[in-house]
């Protein structure tokens, strides 16, 4: 089995966001990266599916050259080599990062499969890439999902709905996407690190085309204007809890 | 943000404000209210207990071996009171060899564990460490150095303590509470403005951390301190570890080759390092608390700058760290604050008056430090004197982003390295050059700074006199000894006590005290009588409320209201700040720092009046200009104030002259000097061998506030009649034995077991014959103050004070270095000189 | 007069109907289409179905819920279109080109972006209007112009969520813990509390990390997201990651030692101190207040 894994390059953001001046990205000179948590996840189970039915574990990236780091991350936890598309470092839209990907694909050869996404990128969230993938690719896919199993040419994929789970049963080659949650995710140890700076990596510039859904300028949602009335102090602030609990109606 | 979570009000009035509520600013609000002081309150811009700084991020260990007697002394007390507050836990730790330089390290250490009294420690083989450290690879080792009572400590855990009882007695807390301003007037802090208000205030202390330059700023003062970044990771799930008994089973490992630590952390094991590149940040780019992904003080991990250190950890424990299933948890990097010394910053600020520093200071010196300017912001001085961590010591090029950046990245990668004592900075040098420099060149002088100067310790153009001098320079045979070193320095040593010797002295510090209350100022501050006749020079001790030792330095009355001090110019602008601390209230003094505009040389021996008398017409004789006299004189076409004291003991002067004349004076001294065979002299002689072989003594190593005028041996002449700081301590402690004597030794053998010669360095204990330390009465260990080479008399020389029963002339003791004895004897037990002990030279 | 289709998850989804109210921003007729409850989900294939609808009857705009199934079957018919797609818009300003505005990390942070394409596709972020129901709903199945690969995935077996307890997503009280919790036993006096509260448990993402607590219990961006009608959260700092999970809670109780704390920003009740005090004298206070 040949999995490929698609990631993100995104900061690790605290409590407040703040933008650069042109409002063009987040300001992130005191942040750290990571990538998407949904595609941490997609990793983790890239590497579990393969532990258990071998083959090779692929991961992808369209980021800017420092997006080598969260690829060598990814092999640290197990993945077997990294391809880099090396972008300016602007946003590129869902069609042109498909088409990228796609792309990226067919070049390498590799008869993938699986293509594994997360289910939504945590920056930028556009809830499509995996799906113009698959689409370009004529490959079946399945979003959301929290569980894979598979069984000879068919992935049994769980997906969480109001009420229960969903099944799909989706031959391979497959696109699935996944939300946290499905696993967790390992640390690294030293020699997985260790390893992961020796593992293969390719790198190419792919040509970025026109946004056709275009990013303008990112605006920080209003603050809220919520003034929290403070109960209290410590354990002397009970009583008024338990008040408010009663207005509302669940004591 | 909108919150009502805390009480807007703060109080109008305070007496005290204190700014950062991690280790330190806690430590010193509880000191300040247990030393009886009220109206105080503390504010942190962070939340409690854990307001986002370094504190809350510390590996939180202490070794308190340090080979610097203050730092060891701050630790102590620090662990004294982190057991107070029973969040020690005593783990035990080493420090593991890998090379044999760093197993002479170890001895190093073993020699300052016993200076400074922390004992017990040992030396341990690679199979005891492994016995201790079951999951080490001993095979990389040497050996190590175990420090049984090193442990770890809740630091945060203490800081609410002490905030507790700080407000039990009456504190004031307001966390989430930043600070917008401070307002000076007339040179001193009135006020603190705050997002909830302002606060006037007496006295503001700044404990942030790495921000205190930020907050210091504020009020145009300056903490010269840069926040550097100290990688740590955190790796678990340990096996081994899940039945850990406490948060730490295993001692605390030191790799000090790699720059490395490894620590249990609970199930975890903890790997920091000083080792990578040196990582700085300006204190305005640390970033809010909400922005912070962890806090403010725990800044993303860079992996590429540790890739290194991962295989040495890997190497050093492969039992975990090599252990697939054991994963990297938690990583950072973390900021810390360092200094362009490796110092803390104590003390009140120079620039703004009731604006206090409590800054570069680390876990392990956290309580102490705070009690430390507690007590210097009550009594005007502290149980431990922390001179050299003096605030004021930083002359301003050391206060430049330039000079901490460059100073704080060498000395990064020093923080477990082999420090040799006389190693010299190499980074921003040449900032200061004497008006002598490129003559000094010429004659391939090797430059050690001082203050900043650039100054020669040896010319290897004195190379030839090696051999006029033959035998009677001892070569020292050791890399150790012979490093920052050279035998050159004895030679020029026996070349200024036959014929004579110039040295640059443009290091000193000079100020000139003025005006109408000008005698009650000096009078205020010397211990000795300055109302004394224009014309003369005076050597005087300055002493601190409680009889110990401020300064020493020599004060030169110019007119009736014009007294000009010389001091030496590593204390000199800390000594500024005193002198401008205790001027008249009334104004009817006023200081004037000279230093920039004066340069001094020195030339001494007994051809120094031959020369000089061959360049001026002045009388120079002894009749016509005695000693401790000053005149103007002219020499060439220089009007030169020559000032006839000596701090090596020969007959000569100082030579002074505004800098922009240096030069000329030089080539003047020079080539007078040549037909009687004179010669530059570095400061290896100044310094060191001409003064040891006079027994003077030297602020900073004999002299300090732990020990008396009586003690040092310079309790001559009577007590002047005017009040002086000290005084009443001085008058008490005259009356009274002293608890130890400043006794000059002489090395009786210095072969080692391998037959190779050994020299102390200063720092090392002195032992009974039976090999037992010596402590006085007051506690205090008898160790090497300053030792060197005595050329004229054939001995190394040692300086050290001894308790009565052995300050004994004849005495036989021996002295521990580098884990051997050595036999030594006391040659004097005063200020008795073990050369030339009538002082007829200087007074010839 | 143009048209704009409107995919509706149900008949009388709220979310759906939410999308309409925000499609009628667009100015067009509005032609609300729902798939026939006897259709088994296929995402591929509803979207065929919808790209057959807009091409057949000329629409302008086809717009959805921004809901795991609207994102993923709008997402279907832009890629069968090759148009852009935008997910999650709180705001849409009709013109040339289009622009709208639309969430980011999980609505911590807004975009204005211009969209370039025909027919536009969007899907509107829950919440950002209110719902009104739809004048008319057009009920459709499965077109035969769906091809194999298009049915291929499908829903074919729905396993029942186990009864037990309350479910996070559902819960009228949810009491969640975070960092400041400290360790996977100290949840024991939020478990408490809930029980009391006939509640459920959340978790920041923070304690999930660290294996206190299972995913299932988290609350946020890539968590569960919550609308109870009270969250009380303890110890939680506040991090945008947990604060896009629980924006639905009508109420915000915040228990945390740091008055300062980004999460009273949000918090409408705000207890300063130790939750592992405070968490505990409301449970007792509880007990007191029921037994009288």
């Amino acid at each position: 089995m040949n999995i490929l894994v698609c990631v993100k390059r995104v900061p690790l953001t605290g409590g407040k966001i703040t933008l650069t001046e042109d409002e063009q990205a987040i300001q992130t000179r005191h942040l750290g990266f990571t990538v998407s948590p949904h595609e941490e996840c997609a990793a983790e189970e890239a590497i579990r599916l393969i532990e258990q039915h071998g083959g090779e574990s692929v991961v992808l990236t369209l980021g800017p050259p420092e997006a080598e780091e969260q690829l060598r991350d990814m092999m640290a936890i197990g993945i077997d080599r990294a391809i880099h598309l090396v972008s300016d470092g602007g946003e590129w839209d869902p069609q042109a990062t498909a088409a990228a990907i796609v792309a990226a694909i067919e070049a390498d050869g590799t008869a993938f499969d699986l293509l594994l996404f997360g289910n939504e990128s945590a920056d930028a969230g556009n809830y499509q890439v995996a799906v113009r993938v698959a689409q370009a690719l004529r490959r079946p896919c399945v979003t959301g999902i929290k569980a894979i199993t598979a069984d000879g040419d068919s992935l049994r994929c769980e997906q969480e709905v109001a009420g229960g789970r969903d099944v799909y049963a989706v031959p391979t080659p497959a696109v699935v996407t996944v939300k946290e949650g499905i696993n967790l995710p390992r640390y690294p140890s030293v020699p997985g690190r260790m390893r992961a700076k020796r593992k293969p990596l390719s790198a190419s510039e792919p040509t970025r085309a026109d946004a056709r859904l275009e990013m303008v300028r990112l605006v920080l949602p209003p603050g809220s204007s919520k003034q929290a009335e403070v109960l209290g102090h410590g354990p002397e602030a009970a009583p008024r809890v338990v008040e408010i609990l009663q207005e509302i109606g669940v004591v | 943000m909108a919150t009502t979570s805390e009480p807007r009000q703060l109080p109008a009035r305070q007496s005290i404000v204190i700014i950062g509520a991690g280790i330190v600013g806690n430590s010193v609000a509880y000191h300040l209210t247990r030393l009886g002081e009220s109206a105080i309150t503390l504010l942190d811009k962070g939340p409690l207990p854990n307001p986002g700084g370094s504190t809350g991020h510390a590996s939180n260990f202490i070794f308190p071996v340090d080979h610097s007697k203050e730092m060891t002394a701050l630790t102590k007390e620090s662990m004294r009171q982190y057991k107070e507050l029973d969040v020690y836990l005593e783990c035990g730790g080493i420090e593991v060899a890998r090379t044999e330089a760093r197993m002479q390290e170890l001895d190093r250490r073993m020699v300052s564990a016993k200076t400074w009294g922390i004992e017990p420690t040992s030396l341990l083989t690679p199979a005891e460490i492994r016995e201790m450290v079951p999951f080490i690879n001993e095979e990389l080792l040497l050996g190590g150095f175990y420090t049984p009572g090193a442990g770890v400590v809740d630091s945060l855990r203490a800081a609410t303590i002490m905030r507790e009882r700080a407000v039990q007695a009456g504190m004031t807390v307001a966390a989430n509470t930043e600070v917008l301003g401070l307002d000076v007037e007339h040179g001193r802090v009135t006020r603190v403005r705050t997002d909830r208000g302002d606060i006037e205030a007496d006295r503001v202390v700044i404990a942030c951390g790495c921000w205190s330059p930020r907050i210091a700023r504020m009020a145009g003062a300056r903490i010269p301190l840069s926040p550097a970044v100290h990688q740590m990771i955190d790796i678990g799930p340990v096996a081994r570890f899940a039945d850990a008994r406490t948060l730490v089973d295993y001692p605390i490992v030191r790799d000090m080759d790699t720059n490395m630590y490894e620590r249990q952390d609970g199930g975890g094991l903890e790997i920091g390092s000083y080792a990578h590149r040196p990582i700085m940040m300006d204190a305005d780019e640390i970033p809010s608390i909400e922005e912070s992904a962890l806090s403010p003080t725990e800044l993303p991990f860079t992996q590429q700058d540790f890739e290194v250190q991962m295989e040495q950890a890997l190497e050093l424990m492969p039992e975990i760290v090599g252990d697939e299933s054991v994963g990297v948890r938690y990583a950072i990097n973390g900021l810390l604050s360092v200094t362009h010394d490796g110092l803390p910053l104590l003390g009140e600020t120079p620039e703004v008056a009731g604006l206090w520093s409590a800054a570069a200071i680390w876990i392990k010196e956290g309580p102490g430090a705070g009690k430390t300017v507690a007590e210097l912001m009550v009594h005007g001085e502290a149980e431990i004197d922390v001179y050299e961590s003096n605030i004021a010591r930083a002359y301003p090029h050391q206060k430049t982003k330039t000079h901490i950046q460059a100073r704080v990245g060498e000395g990064f990668n020093k923080m477990y390295g082999i420090v040799h004592p006389a190693e010299q900075w190499e980074t921003d040098r040449r900032v200061k050059v004497s008006p002598y420099y490129e003559r000094q060149q010429e004659r391939q002088a090797v430059f050690y700074e001082a203050a900043g100067w650039e100054r020669p310790q040896w010319y290897e153009s004195n190379a030839p006199l090696l051999e006029e001098f033959g035998d009677r320079i001892n070569r020292r045979e050791a890399e150790w000894e012979s490093r920052w070193w050279s035998p050159i320095i004895n030679a020029e040593h026996l070349a200024l006590r036959e014929r004579a010797g110039y040295t640059d002295l443009t290091a000193f510090a000079i100020f000139d005290v003025t005006g109408p209350g000008a005698l009650d100022a000096v009078q205020r501050v010397a211990m000795r009588q300055m109302d004394v006749p224009v014309g003369r020079v005076v050597y005087t001790p300055v002493l601190l409320p409680a009889g110990g030792f401020k300064a020493d330095l020599t004060i030169m009355r110019m007119d009736q209201d014009v007294f000009r001090v010389v001091t030496g110019g590593a204390w000199g602008m800390s000594d500024l700040k005193w002198f401008r601390d205790h001027l008249p209230a009334d104004g009817s003094a006023q200081i004037h720092d000279q230093t920039n505009a004066w340069t001094t040389l020195g030339m001494w021996g007994p051809r120094a009046r031959d020369i000089l008398s061959s360049v001026t017409s002045d009388d120079v004789s002894h009749e016509g200009f005695g000693f401790a006299r000053w005149k103007e004189i002219e020499v060439g076409p220089l009007s030169v104030i020559a000032s006839r004291i000596s701090y090596v003991g020969d007959l000569g002067w100082e030579l002074y002259v505004p800098i922009e004349q240096g030069a000329r004076l030089w080539d003047i001294v020079a080539e007078a000097g040549l037909p009687h065979g004179a010669v530059p002299v570095g400061a290896g002689v100044y310094g060191t061998t001409g003064r040891l072989e006079k027994s003077y003594r030297a602020y900073g190593a004999e002299l300090e506030g732990e020990y008396d005028v009586v003690e040092a041996g310079m309790a001559w002449g009577k007590v002047k009649e005017p009040d002086f700081i000290g005084k009443e301590a001085h008058v008490r402690q005259r009356e009274q034995a002293p608890a130890a004597t400043m006794c000059t030794l002489t090395v009786d053998d210095h072969t080692s077991a391998s037959g190779v010669k050994r020299y102390m360095l200063g720092g090392e204990p002195i032992l009974t014959a039976e090999g037992e330390p010596i402590t006085d009465a007051k506690g205090r260990r008898s160790f090497v103050t300053s030792a060197g080479a005595g050329p004229s008399i054939g001995k190394h020389i040692l300086m050290t004070y001894l308790p009565p029963e052995h300050a004994v002339v004849g005495a036989q003791l021996q002295v521990q270095y580098m884990g051997e004895l050595y036999p030594v004897t006391v040659a004097t037990n005063d200020s008795t000189p073990v050369f030339d002990p009538d002082n007829s030279r200087v007074r010839s | 007069m143009a048209l704009t289709l409107v995919f509706a998850e149900a008949e009388a989804d709220e979310l759906s109907q939410q999308a309409g109210v925000f499609a009628a921003g667009l100015g067009h007729d509005l032609q609300a289409i729902a798939f026939d409850p006897s259709e088994t989900y296929a995402p591929a294939a509803w979207a065929q179905t919808l790209v057959g609808l807009a091409q057949e009857r000329g629409a302008t705009a086809v717009v959805g819920p921004g809901t795991d199934r609207g994102n993923e079957v709008l997402a279907h018919v832009a890629a069968k279109l090759d148009q852009p797609m935008a997910a999650n818009c709180t705001s849409v300003t009709a013109g040339d080109p289009v622009t709208v505005v639309r969430t980011r990390w999980g609505g911590s942070l807004l975009e204005e972006a211009r969209v370039h394409g025909a027919p536009l596709l969007l899907t509107a972020a829950p919440h950002a209007v209110a719902a009104a129901p739809f004048a008319e709903v057009e009920i459709v199945t499965v077109t035969d112009a769906a091809g194999e690969l298009d049915r291929v995935v499908r829903v074919v077996e729905r396993i029942p969520a186990s009864t037990a307890g309350v479910s996070l997503a559902d819960a009228d009280v949810v009491v969640s813990g975070g960092r400041g919790v400290g360790s996977a036993e100290g949840f024991s006096v939020i478990e408490e509390l809930a029980a009391l509260l006939g509640g459920a448990v959340g978790c920041s993402r923070a304690v999930t990390s660290a294996g206190w607590r299972p995913h299932t219990d988290q609350v946020g961006q890539t968590g569960t997201k919550i609308s109870p009608e009270i969250y009380i959260a303890c110890g939680i700092s506040g991090a945008t990651q947990h604060m896009a999970g629980c924006k639905g809670a009508k109420r915000l109780l915040a228990i945390n030692p740091d008055g300062e704390a980004s999460i009273f920003a949000s918090a409408d009740y705000a207890v300063i101190g130790d939750l592992h005090a405070v968490v505990p004298a409301i449970s007792a206070e509880i007990r007191k207040v029921r037994s009288t």
